[in-house]
């Protein structure tokens, strides 16, 4: 049942980021919220000698807890989050372990994998790139002029995991781009194979995985909920950046334990 | 300039195969053929798409390739400005920003196509090094010599026919240093680029009123060789700049600042590009000319032709 063994864990990320947010003013949290049970599926059901870059910087802390969890990185690490006496910021750093490429800023990720998806290749080695991408990220021009171009390289070493929330900082995405949904065909007509996965569901996310077909890049439409696992954190832009205080902590941390 | 980097970037692919050259639709054509036919692999256009460019030499960088990236300056630096500054420059990733194009050279073209800032905006950049060679010769050297860096590069280059000013130097290329083309006492004149070779129009005039003029070819703009400079101020009663480029945050303006910290006291003038956008057109002299740049106008200025201030 990983299921469980994964509900589990990303039961106690959300606690830790919490946990992490009460010493800071501010934090991304309902963005790492949104994309937790997709971070954990791929480091701990999928990859093996993979490339992970999550191009949406700002879900940094979901991958510092997963890369906690594995012992790549170290406890009084996260402690030190934001601290001076730390190096771990709000988005992650090249050099850092685990930590494959700088992002924080959107629609970088992408173009980045592509030119190591085309070094594997041409050098034979062994290993896909995995991109974990925001939908409002989908948003820069960047993106789509990379999206163009990792079919004509032929780069079937390349997943792309959509974190498809409808949310951007301000408001939701459809509502700043009615025409930005439906993503299918947009995908499918840039030459991409395309999977569809629940974004909070580890099997689902590991089974959209499995159905590769391998012969062009692959994208993956996760559909997740924005500051998913605390109710007053759903769907809610305001959670975009902020940390909770004492008692909304409390609160947040009664229902993770599921006696709220 | 572009050919001559062409040929360079053939030699040093022959010898490492992880050589790659990322182009957005514009490639220095003639000189990559032999390139393409050899290693069709490592030649990658990516089309008219700049940031990708960027940010795929990014990535195959930190797969330990050696990468260029190349197109027409203001394209391969303005466009994309953000993947080079965090991609190659916040990671510090060894990538070759080649510009191909550098100030005016695309004189016909019209402002879209003037790389009139780009030193001043790449030397911004923590990390970036910044190298103008002034003609074929000194483009191989900076080629070899950017592919050989551990972080990123800007090779702003000039564009095709220019003169060899170089082949008699005895002074070698070396990153990061002046190089002195010709040793005078009089007067030293700092510049870069193809516009040296109105630098050395004037060493000549210089040299027909019996005066020695020093011409030093300032390719390594970041890191700048402030010993070397410093040393120039202090050995020459007099000292130009001359370059293509805008008068803000050029060799001009760096010159002035390294003077200023040496207290120095010689006679220092600068002819830059004016800080505007001019909507003239003609040859790249033609253009030199409308911001300035003629070798009259400097002469003049300099005091040294007929009707100077004291001519």
């Amino acid at each position: 049942m990983i299921d469980n063994v994964a509900k589990n864990r990303c039961i106690k990320y959300r606690k830790r980021i919490l946990q992490l947010s009460q010493k800071l003013g501010a934090l991304h949290v309902a963005p790492a919220f949104s994309c937790l049970e997709i971070v954990d599926a791929l480091y701990y059901e999928v990859m093996q000698t993979d490339t992970f870059i999550l191009s949406k910087g700002h879900g940094a802390l979901a991958q510092y807890t997963v890369l906690e969890s594995l012992g790549i990185l170290k406890e009084s690490e996260l402690d030190n989050i934001c601290q001076p006496s730390g190096r771990l910021g709000g988005h992650p750093d090249y050099g850092i372990p685990g930590i494959e490429a700088s992002t924080g800023s959107l629609g970088h990720g992408l173009p980045i994998a592509l030119g190591m998806a085309l070094a594997d290749k041409l050098f034979k080695a062994d290993r896909t790139v995995y991109v974990l991408m925001s939908d409002a990220e989908m948003q820069e021009g960047s993106v789509w002029e990379a999206m163009l171009l990792a079919p004509a390289l032929e780069l079937n070493n390349l997943v792309v995991v959509v974190d498809l929330n409808d949310f951007q900082s301000l408001d939701r995405v459809s509502k700043v781009n009615p025409n930005f949904y439906p993503m299918t065909e947009k995908v499918l007509a840039f030459g991409w194979e395309l999977a569809e996965a629940d974004g909070h569901n580890s099997e689902s996310i590991k089974q959209s995985v499995k159905k590769r077909g391998g012969k062009k890049p692959y994208l993956i439409l996760a559909r997740t909920v924005k500051g998913k696992g605390v109710s007053f954190m759903e769907n809610n832009s305001i959670w975009n950046f902020r940390s909770p205080s004492k008692d909304e902590y409390e609160l947040a941390l009664k229902e993770l334990d599921g006696v709220a | 300039m572009r050919d001559a980097f062409a040929r360079t970037l053939y030699q040093i692919a022959k010898k490492n195969p992880k050589v790659f050259i990322v182009v957005a639709d514009i490639s220095p054509a003639a000189g990559m053929a032999q390139f393409r036919k050899e290693f069709p692999d490592r030649f990658i256009n990516v089309g008219v798409a700049e940031q990708s460019m960027i940010g795929m030499c990014a990535g195959l960088a930190m797969r330990g390739c050696t990468v260029f990236a190349y197109t027409i300056a203001t394209f391969a630096i303005y466009r994309p400005f953000e993947q080079i500054r965090d991609d190659l420059c916040y990671q510090n990733i060894p990538v070759t920003v080649v510009g191909v194009g550098g100030g005016v050279a695309y004189s016909t073209l019209g402002g879209t196509h003037h790389a009139q800032e780009d030193v001043a905006v790449m030397s911004a950049l923590p990390n970036m090094s910044v190298v103008a060679p002034c003609d074929p010769l000194e483009t191989e050297s900076a080629t070899w010599a950017c592919s050989q860096l551990k972080g990123p590069s800007y090779l702003r280059l000039g564009k095709a026919g220019e003169p060899i000013l170089t082949a008699d130097v005895l002074e070698p290329f070396q990153f990061g240093k002046l190089r002195y083309l010709q040793k005078g006492k009089d007067i030293c004149i700092l510049s870069y680029g193809p516009i040296m070779k109105i630098a050395m129009e004037i060493a000549k005039k210089i040299e027909e009123i019996g005066q020695t003029a020093s011409v030093v070819s300032v390719h390594t703009l970041k890191p700048l060789d402030k010993n070397g400079i410093a040393s120039a101020l202090k050995t020459h009663p007099k000292v130009i700049v001359i370059e293509e480029h805008s008068q803000e945050g050029g060799l001009a303006a760096k010159t002035k600042e390294i003077a200023w910290e040496e207290k120095a006291d010689c006679l220092l003038m600068t002819f830059s590009l004016k800080d505007q956008f001019i909507h003239a057109y003609g040859s790249q002299q033609d253009l030199w000319k409308a911001h300035g740049l003629s070798c009259d106008d400097i002469l003049k200025k300099m005091s040294i032709a007929k009707g100077g201030q004291n001519g």
